[in-house]
């Protein structure tokens, strides 16, 4: 069966409350997780405080904060601070999204904001996901045009209306919110492609210049790979750009049925 | 994923043993059958408060019409092939021990069709008044 419960060695235990920064009016606690793959201790639950007079609005501002001020230990990846490059992705108050986009003030008032890593991925250390598995099943689908026609001149051409089908699907950051946030993706991850790879599959398959649509949906064509999805819609809820990925698997789905029937 | 058992690479894990091209037929067949439930889950409960209260002679007469007996066996044949995906989409999302996995889609396929078998018999001895 699929393991429901955590491995031993990744119970929650314990965790350190750090003291409240001096001189601040106003604070926001800050629960985060932690673990260090070099002490050979269980994962534990930090508690911090955030002068939030002296910091960003943003989970991220806060995060960055407690590195710069409290704790530079802690460790998590960000890069771009709005929402375009996907590092931030973490579970923030339990819903996977991108701490740079999400306001620490939208986390349900006076409670502790929870952070801990993306879930059901393993954890390299802190807030930092191992996510080898998510990129190569990105790479599995092929995501380039796929052309035999020779290569025009100038470009591959393309009418308006073929352009906007890619609308909804091509603005995928790959932040791996609605692919860890997918209970089926928890329980098949090595088999089932999960929604991120599927919404960029359906990009590639909807691409009115790609040449290779029937080969790209028979790769598709699993009932690991494609068929685990059940339509739980987690993966929309969770996606901080707010792209329907649900939606895309259904579009995989119906060119299947269609190309039979 | 990278576990130190392995020392195959990423990507290899992920294609794995290919595509299998299966999955739409069972896709196809959940949303027929359960259209086909939908439609005739109606007939079915109408049928089933005519049957309450009487004896087998009573039943036998009314599922001697053949709109009935048909709308039970069409009832039937529906719903216990969408129990037998359903339960095996269950089974593969849940089990994940490869053999207890086929052991278990095979129990399923033995338990649906003795259930499909069992009750068309006894709609057709009812009905045909044996």
């Amino acid at each position: 069966m699929v393991e429901f419960a955590l491995p031993k060695n990744s119970k929650i235990s314990g965790g350190k409350t750090w003291p409240k920064p001096a001189g601040a009016t106003e604070t926001r606690e800050f629960n985060i997780y932690r673990w260090n793959p070099d002490d050979g201790k269980n994962p534990s639950v930090d508690t911090y405080y955030v002068d939030v007079n002296d910091c960003g609005p943003m989970v991220l501002d806060g995060l960055i904060w407690i590195k710069n001020h409290i704790d530079p230990t802690l460790t998590f990846r960000r890069s771009c601070r709005e929402g375009v490059c996907g590092s931030c992705a973490m579970n923030i108050d339990g819903q996977n999204t991108l701490a740079c986009t999400k306001s620490m003030h939208d986390v349900a008032a006076g409670g502790a904001v929870k952070v801990n890593p993306l879930p059901h991925q393993p954890v390299v250390k802190d807030l930092v996901p191992d996510l080898t598995n998510f990129y190569a099943q990105y790479a599995s689908i092929e995501p380039w045009l796929k052309t035999t026609t020779p290569t025009p001149q100038k470009e591959w051409r393309q009418s308006h209306e073929d352009r906007e089908k890619l609308d909804g699907l091509y603005e995928c950051i790959l932040c791996a919110c609605c692919s860890t946030s997918c209970p089926s993706y928890w329980w098949n991850s090595e088999r089932f492609l999960g929604p991120a790879a599927l919404l960029q599959a359906t990009r590639w398959v909807t691409d009115s210049r790609d040449e290779a649509t029937g080969e790209r949906l028979d790769n598709l064509e699993d009932p690991f790979r494609l068929y685990r999805c059940h339509t739980i819609m987690n993966c929309a809820k969770a996606c901080p750009k707010g792209l329907n990925p649900s939606e895309a698997i259904a579009e995989l789905k119906f060119k299947l049925v269609e190309r039979q029937i | 994923m990278s576990g130190p058992s392995s020392m195959r690479t990423p990507l290899a894990r992920v294609r794995n043993l290919g595509s299998s091209h299966t999955g739409t037929g069972d896709f196809w067949r959940q949303r027929v059958t359960a259209v086909a439930m939908a439609l005739l889950i109606i007939p079915v409960i109408v049928v089933v408060i005519m049957l309450l209260g009487r004896n087998q002679a009573g039943a036998a007469q009314i599922l001697g019409s053949l709109p009935i007996a048909v709308i039970l066996l069409l009832f039937i044949i529906a719903s216990t092939w969408h129990m037998k995906i359903g339960m095996q989409v269950v089974i593969e999302d849940y089990v994940q021990n490869e053999k207890l996995k086929i052991a278990s889609v095979m129990a399923n396929n033995f338990f649906c069709f003795v259930v499909a078998l069992a009750s068309i018999y006894a709609i057709l001895k009812l009905s045909s008044g044996v």
